[in-house]
């Protein structure tokens, strides 16, 4: 007896009979590497977290050891300025945080307070929209509430050479030691065109050629820092 | 094994390497050697993973392939191809996170890469496992050595490095010269492209 490979029934069959397959060769191979990726998912946001504190190109082995030594611990705080949770577990509280939750109406911000060199500082994670994709970042500041200690952008799919250079050290550098508000208290640190800075104390300069992406870390900046004023606010009187 | 590398066979892994290239003669898998050969790392791990998908996808096709409903073929060479690629990007992501970062979207685009298309049509449906694997090798490697040589050529003008180590000294910038932002624009691997067919066809005369 030979087959018809060309009925209707065979045809549904055999496309049914593939895609369970499939659907389960599928699911077995994410559930056997689902602990290994999410591991190297945590060890990156630790990195990049790291980086914004100025402790870049820190190797995957001691990511860890790092990790340890400057983060002293993940705080949820709220958008009144609250800490709702000290995190002093680490790793539990804000670390646990996804960053696309990160926004005023979950009310649930995360601050990873940390230690160089004996001083504390205080690290932001921002998100926001670039040109093609989401961009996201981490601001660290000082004890201050105020000034800009180290900053790390990252994106997932702006234009190589262009807006993805917010990625680039030398752009990041450039946030260092500038202040998150002006004289009014409003949030003003921000990234403007390529030699356009009238106000250097809060403003970057933006790379030329990436202005959208620009347009995109400033809004990003603009409304990470309000969200975070009442938190810092509460730094600056304790 | 006198047979396992018949003339026959050797031709089905050298042809695509040059006499019938996919990129150079079928102008196939354009869009993703624009897309990844800015540098030279993502293009050649792009190259291989192509190979690697092309061989493998080839293979698993040409063992299923007298089983295939004809209406569905289409359907069922794209879930094969498919499921390979996510189960190589899934392994990517366990075992070399930095390069999946970067290949992050191109891994995706490997689905619609013409060439896995073509080679499972053309190739794997009327002819067996061992040839289609040689195939699907020889065409994934003729392939990958295209994108090597656009993404070196876009390097090391764009930025000055190969494989992310400085190669044009500090004292050619300090004597005026300067990295070529054009370089890594995605246009210019297409003109780069151009001149490699341009190139070809004047060497090879067939």
């Amino acid at each position: 007896m030979k087959l018809n490979t060309n009925s209707n029934i065979y045809t549904v069959v055999y496309a049914s009979v593939v895609v369970v397959i499939v659907a389960f060769l599928l699911a077995f191979v994410s559930t056997a590497l689902k602990s290994k990726s999410d591991a190297n998912v945590e060890n990156d946001t630790k990195k990049q977290i790291l980086a914004s504190l100025g402790q870049r190109n820190v190797a995957d082995s001691e990511v860890a050891a790092a990790w340890d030594k400057y983060i002293v611990a993940d705080q949820v705080v709220d958008t009144t300025g609250n800490i709702v949770k000290d995190g002093l577990q680490k790793d539990h509280d804000g670390f646990r945080i996804d960053r696309r939750d990160i926004k005023p109406e979950n009310n649930a911000l995360p601050v990873f307070v940390a230690s160089v060199n004996g001083e504390t500082k205080y690290v932001l994670p921002l998100t926001g929209k670039g040109l093609w994709g989401p961009i996201w970042g981490y601001l660290a500041v000082d004890a201050d509430g105020q000034t800009v200690f180290g900053a790390f952008f990252n994106h997932e799919s702006e234009t190589a050479g262009l807006g993805a250079e917010i990625k680039a050290e030398y752009f990041q550098q450039a946030f260092v030691g500038k202040k998150l508000e002006d004289a009014d208290g409003k949030a003003a640190l921000t990234v403007v065109k390529n030699g356009k800075v009238e106000n250097p104390d809060t403003q970057c300069d933006g790379i030329s050629g990436a202005t959208l992406t620009g347009n995109g870390v400033a809004a990003m900046l603009s409304e990470g820092v309000k969200m975070y004023q009442p938190y810092l606010h509460k730094l600056l009187n304790k | 094994m006198a047979a396992l590398f018949s003339k026959e066979n050797r031709q089905a892994f050298t042809e695509p390497l040059s006499l019938n290239n996919p990129v150079l003669i079928q102008v196939l898998g354009i869009c993703s050697a624009l897309a990844v050969t800015a540098k030279l790392e993502p293009a050649i791990v792009m190259g291989l993973s192509v190979t690697v998908i092309t061989a493998f996808s080839n293979v698993i096709v040409s063992l299923i392939r007298k089983t295939i409903p004809n209406r569905i073929r289409i359907i069922i060479q794209l879930v094969v191809v498919a499921a390979l690629v996510t189960i190589v990007s899934m392994i990517l992501k366990a075992f070399a996170y930095d390069v999946s970062v970067q290949l992050s979207v191109y891994i995706g685009l490997i689905i619609t890469n013409c060439i896995l298309m073509g080679r499972l049509e053309a190739f794997a449906m009327t002819n067996g496992p061992w040839q289609s694997f040689l195939d699907g090798v020889g065409n994934g490697l003729g392939y990958a050595w295209i994108l090597v040589v656009v993404g070196a050529v876009r390097e090391l003008l764009g930025s000055g490095t190969l494989l992310g180590f400085t190669v044009i000294p500090q004292a050619a910038y300090e004597a005026g010269y300067v990295n070529n932002g054009m370089m890594t624009m995605p246009a210019m691997s297409m003109i780069i492209l151009g001149c490699i067919i341009w190139v070809h066809r004047a060497l090879v005369k067939d």
